[in-house]
């Protein structure tokens, strides 16, 4: 470790890319580890996608430019595995078995479980049935569309679940969306953070560390996630094969990866995203349990979509999705 | 014009022995390279790549696609869309431009129409359709209207609220251009006012009237960011569909199905705007 760091140093800096500021806590995680190791971070294009990631270590690739560690969302991940170096942080065992490669190419981060966030005019929700209920007149919308956005198809994929379906069929989840649009209740808008402020998209079907009321700036905000209906959705991380700092890709891992209380797990749990080693830390105690306790309670167990449910999901939704909605 | 034309030429030679002249086409190029990074350039990849399959072969079956379904619905919702919403805009920009030609040519109120049209015809997109979901949709401050989600008729309210302002602007210089002695030279031959309008006032005007239609229309087919911030869930029109063959993030994107769906309406710019400088020609003959 302590090689690492001096190698690290000697590099003097680390290239990031698509890390908003303001995303699980991002800008702090950037400015701790700037502090504790002296190492400039350049932060590119902190609103690009995961394509976009994947398409700068391509474009990039051979310059000082190009990016060292990559946020990456899974299914861009699973596909582009060819560019990334292995490597096993020193917390590597506290990282569950489903949710790294083997290899150590990939090793997921931080995420989350699907939620329903509400305006606490409705009063308190406690399931999705709730949802299809006169009060609820227009109010309910998505994070996008689900043949387009990934939080969107996993918000169909937990109405699914919540309505008896399973990981592979989404096809309950339509009907009820489908259900919703005839009762007037389902509002076609894309929800976004100013509509929530200006009061269009009152009920947003989003990821918790979206919907949390911190986040989302609206005080009267509050957020379930259905009990039986856990559906997770986790990043990654990855190192760029070709690094132009191999040793301060590796060392911002560590750091990313540390349980410490100032480390990149609890800075990431004071941002509302579930770090993927927080089963782990709430065991040692390592976890900010302060932090832990202002996230939505869990009921069931967690479910994660394989690629190939994911693909079999978004088939279904092209062939099916507007009709059910129009 | 002609006779100063004449001097023009005849005096330059002179002038041009004197002082070293760059040549005429520089001062064009700066235009000419942005012309053909920004619109050329994107326009041939667009048309070279939906004549390929993704693969990079020759490919002539996708040409089909946008008559058949479910393409075709996009093209006819586009094209119903531009319709409704350049016909109410043409008529309603008409009839305000006339109005507004009518009165005092140096008044406030003039002055002032002319300064709105000039930022409404601008106001579109996201801020546009927000405005109205949040005075009309379904939770709307105002009323809660239950045809603002019925395709064509929601979102043409909100694409005709660009529209009239954009007919003022283009239509009102040809109301202008109607010479007061027409008027008088119809009335001192005894012609009714009806008389005046079949026979003088409207074969004078429709050329303009239509071109600033199809003006309308082209400007109401290129409209994206509105619609995706009114009706996220459906693709109705074919900007639509784009957007969504292009960034699908869950597995569904196909790039070639954007490229076939762009050179069609490329195929739609390129015949509303030949009818446009048509009619326009029409107009110019005229209205001077």
């Amino acid at each position: 470790m302590a090689k690492l760091v001096a190698a690290a140093k000697k590099e003097g800096t680390l290239n990031v890319i698509a890390l908003p500021p303001t995303w699980a806590n991002y800008g702090t995680i950037i400015s701790t580890f700037e502090k504790k190791y002296g190492i400039k971070v350049n932060s590119a294009n902190p609103d690009g996608s995961s394509q976009d990631e994947v398409n700068a270590v391509k474009q990039e690739n051979g310059t000082a430019a190009a990016p060292d560690v990559l946020d990456i969302g899974m299914a861009v991940a699973l596909v582009n595995t060819n560019l990334f170096a292995p490597y096993k942080v020193s917390t590597w065992s506290d990282i569950p078995t489903a949710q790294k490669s083997s290899a150590g190419l990939w090793y997921q981060d931080y995420g989350g479980y699907m939620s329903v966030g509400y305006s606490a005019k409705f009063g308190t929700i406690t399931s999705m049935s709730q949802l299809l209920g006169p009060k609820f007149k227009g109010a309910v919308a998505l994070n996008g569309n689900p043949t387009e956005a990934n939080a969107a198809l996993n918000g169909v994929m937990m109405a699914s679940l919540a309505n008896g379906g399973s990981a592979s069929s989404i096809a309950k989840g339509v009907s009820f969306f489908s259900e919703l649009k005839s009762k007037g209740n389902f509002d076609s808008v894309q929800a976004t953070g100013a509509t929530i402020k200006a009061g269009t998209t009152p009920v947003v079907l989003n990821w918790d560390y979206l919907n949390l009321p911190s986040y989302v700036g609206v005080s009267n905000w509050k957020v379930f996630i259905p009990s039986g209906a856990v559906l997770g959705g986790y990043y990654a991380q990855a190192i760029n094969k070709n690094a132009p700092h191999p040793a301060a890709a590796r060392l911002w891992e560590e750091f990313l990866y540390s349980q410490a209380a100032s480390g990149g797990q609890n800075l990431w749990l004071a941002g509302g995203a579930r770090p993927v080693e927080q089963q782990a830390m709430t065991s040692n105690g390592t976890i900010n349990s302060a932090d832990a306790s202002k996230l939505p309670a869990v009921s069931g167990t967690p479910v994660f979509l394989s690629q190939s449910q994911a693909t079999n999901a978004a088939n279904y939704l092209a062939a099916n999705w507007a009709k059910a909605v129009s | 014009m002609a006779a100063t034309t004449a001097s023009d030429t005849g005096a330059r030679p002179v002038r041009a022995g004197r002082r070293p002249r760059l040549p005429a086409w520089l001062g064009t190029t700066p235009f000419l390279v942005y012309i053909g990074i920004f619109l050329l350039l994107p326009t041939g990849i667009v048309v070279v790549n939906a004549f390929r399959s993704p693969s990079g072969a020759l490919n002539l079956s996708s040409l089909t696609t946008p008559f058949e379904s479910p393409d075709r619905s996009y093209f006819t919702g586009s094209l119903e869309l531009c319709l409704i919403s350049s016909v109410f805009g043409a008529v309603l920009g008409a009839i305000l431009a006339y109005a507004i030609a009518s009165g005092d040519p140096d008044g406030t109120v003039r002055r002032l129409y002319i300064a709105v049209s000039g930022v409404l015809a601008q106001f579109g997109g996201v801020t546009l359709a927000f405005a109205f979901v949040v005075l009309i949709g379904p939770v709307g401050l105002l009323i809660h209207a239950s045809w603002f989600y019925t395709f064509p008729w929601g979102i043409a309210v909100i694409y005709t609220y660009f529209q009239v302002p954009l007919m003022v602007l283009v239509f009102l210089p040809a109301i202008d251009g109607l010479k007061a002695q027409w008027r008088e030279a119809s009335d001192s031959l005894g012609a009714s006012s009806w008389q005046y309008w079949r026979y003088v006032g409207a074969p004078l005007l429709a050329p303009a009237f239509f071109g600033a239609a199809l003006l309308l229309f082209a400007n109401a087919l290129s409209a994206f960011a509105t619609i995706v911030a009114w009706e996220n869930q459906i693709a109705y029109i074919v900007p639509q569909q784009i957007y969504l063959a292009i960034n699908s993030e869950v597995g569904l994107s196909n790039v070639n199905q954007a490229d076939v769906l762009a050179l069609g309406m490329i195929v739609m710019v390129a015949i509303i705007m030949t009818g446009y400088a048509f009619l326009q020609r029409r107009a110019a003959r005229w209205l001077r």
